[in-house]
């Protein structure tokens, strides 16, 4: 399903982020990628979802090269990915539904079906009597919740997450690895950027470290 | 093709709900559009007024042909004969003196002036059309006409209301050069708001753009807002031109009233108020679209 081969990637100013890293994810799989920060993690994230691109080397998601993708393509090979952030990156201007709803919006869902599916995503994390609610008005793990219920909402085949519990307590934590590993037994492949050990612990993944840019160990 | 209407219907809506969420600005906004607006509208619609008065008077240029005052019976017929011979004569109408002296006294009411006169100064005359009303083919034909034995003078009637023509003409390349500078300012505004309306939503913009919206679906609300305001404004100005005109024909009517004439300006037909709502809005759009396409490729997600 994705496939990363001699990828390098180099910032402008001259910060190696990503330093030969190859790998294959396939379909369904749980996978966390570790190490310390400054390692990579969220550079090899943002190259899956286009976010950057790779200096040199092919990354292929679901048989496309991200990398010389068209900037028109872009928009719906990030449809295919549910994008969780460490610091959520809620709108608030809205309250908890329309932040759930904006894939939806922006996939063209009918107001009906689309409600529906907000609701869903919000029971499975949780949080559907806060529905009405403003993002501020919520917690930290709350808001890290929505996050993933926005990520989860329009059912993507690829869930990314960028230190999904990176602010959060450890109870907080591991309500959110139980959620990522539901997603997974449904048949989501999932990527876990952390260097949460309580988390990776509890899941058992398998593992890519990075450590200054490159694979460390591949499990 | 159901979703694409669907997210505009949407779109339009939260677009509105945006211009409503800032009232002032908003109202401030389609002011300044609309006053601005006024002035090119304004002038238009006296220009137009004034031509259809114009045409009024001068639907038909004539030539008038005088003749000598001693001329006789023989030689006015033998002119008659050669109008009546002349292809380039529509028709003509023939004037004598004495019902020349008769109108002038009905008209002018000098009645005691023209009765004290010793004998009647006015000259026979022809008022003639021609069949072809080019300037061109009038003056040929007044020339051709005054070189006639016995004619001493022919003139043309319809010079001054040529005139008026003319400078008509140049009020209508005015309102044009008006507008379309009053045009690049509709645009120039309405990049700015824009502009500011897209970084006030850098966020948004970052965060749907992550989560795989489209340009088009990023640009539309920008699209849709400059479109309504650009509307909103034409309304204002048709709103102002048509409160003037009610206005001038109200004292106008009093006015009217003095010089017993009926002169009322027309208000702006119902295709121009169409215009100005259609232009403006597509000026709007057009602001609209080159500013978020110039301040939209700064937002990158990082």
């Amino acid at each position: 399903m994705i496939t990363l081969s001699r990828v390098f990637k180099r910032y402008p100013g001259g910060r190696q982020a990503l330093n030969d890293v190859g790998f294959t994810v396939e379909a369904g799989e749980l996978l966390f990628i570790t190490g310390p920060s400054g390692a990579g993690k969220t550079t090899l994230l943002k190259l899956l979802a286009a976010i950057e691109r790779p200096t040199s080397g092919t990354v292929i998601v679901s048989g496309q090269n991200v990398g010389t993708l068209k900037s028109g393509a872009i928009p719906f090979l990030r449809r295919k990915f549910g994008l969780i952030f460490q610091d959520h990156k809620l709108l608030f201007d809205r309250n908890a539904f329309h932040n759930v709803a904006l894939p939806l919006d922006i996939a063209g869902y009918g107001a009906k079906d689309a409600a529906r599916r907000v609701r869903a995503a919000l029971d499975k994390v949780g949080l559907l009597k806060y529905e009405k609610a403003l993002p501020i008005t919520l917690s930290g793990g709350e808001q890290q919740r929505l996050c993933i219920a926005r990520a989860i909402v329009h059912r993507p085949a690829i869930l990314l997450a960028d230190e999904p519990t990176g602010n959060l307590d450890i109870e907080y934590a591991s309500a959110i690895g139980d959620l990522f590993q539901s997603f997974n037994q449904v048949g989501v492949t999932v990527i876990v950027a952390t260097h949460d050990q309580a988390l990776l612990a509890r899941l058992n993944p398998r593992v890519i470290a990075l450590r200054n840019g490159a694979l460390a160990e591949a499990a | 093709m159901n979703v694409w209407l669907g997210q505009h219907a949407r779109c339009f809506g939260t677009t509105m709900v945006k211009l409503a969420r800032t009232p002032l600005g908003s109202v401030f906004n389609m002011f300044v559009i609309g006053i601005a607006l006024c002035l090119p509208v304004g002038l238009y619609a006296l220009i137009d007024n004034l031509q259809a008065a114009s045409g009024h008077l001068a639907a038909e240029p004539q030539i008038s042909a005088f003749m000598a005052l001693d001329a006789s019976k023989g030689e006015i017929a033998q002119i008659e004969l050669r109008l009546k011979q002349n292809p380039r004569v529509e028709r003509y109408r023939f004037v004598a003196r004495d019902q020349a002296l008769q109108e002038l006294k009905q008209s002018s009411g000098l009645t005691d002036v023209i009765d004290s006169l010793p004998q009647n100064p006015l000259p026979d005359a022809f008022i003639i059309s021609a069949k072809n009303n080019t300037p061109q083919a009038l003056d040929a034909l007044r020339e051709e006409i005054a070189q006639w034995p016995r004619i001493v003078h022919a003139q043309l009637d319809a010079v001054w209301a040529r005139r008026l023509d003319a400078t008509l003409r140049f009020g209508r390349v005015i309102v044009l050069i008006l507008g379309g500078l009053l045009a690049l300012a509709l645009v120039a505004i309405t990049f700015n708001t824009i502009r500011l309306q897209v970084l006030t939503q850098r966020d948004e913009v970052e965060v749907v753009k992550l989560i795989g919206a489209t340009d088009a679906f990023i640009r539309r609300p920008f699209l849709y807002y400059g479109a309504l305001q650009g509307a909103a404004g034409g309304l204002v100005a048709w709103l102002f031109v048509t409160g003037g005109i009610w206005l001038i024909n109200r004292n106008l009517g009093e006015l009217s009233h003095v010089y017993a004439s009926l002169f009322q300006l027309k208000y702006l037909p119902p295709v121009d108020a169409v215009v100005l709502l259609l232009f403006p809005a597509a000026l709007g759009w057009v602001g609209a679209w080159l500013s978020v396409g110039r301040h939209l490729s700064h937002i990158e997600p990082v």
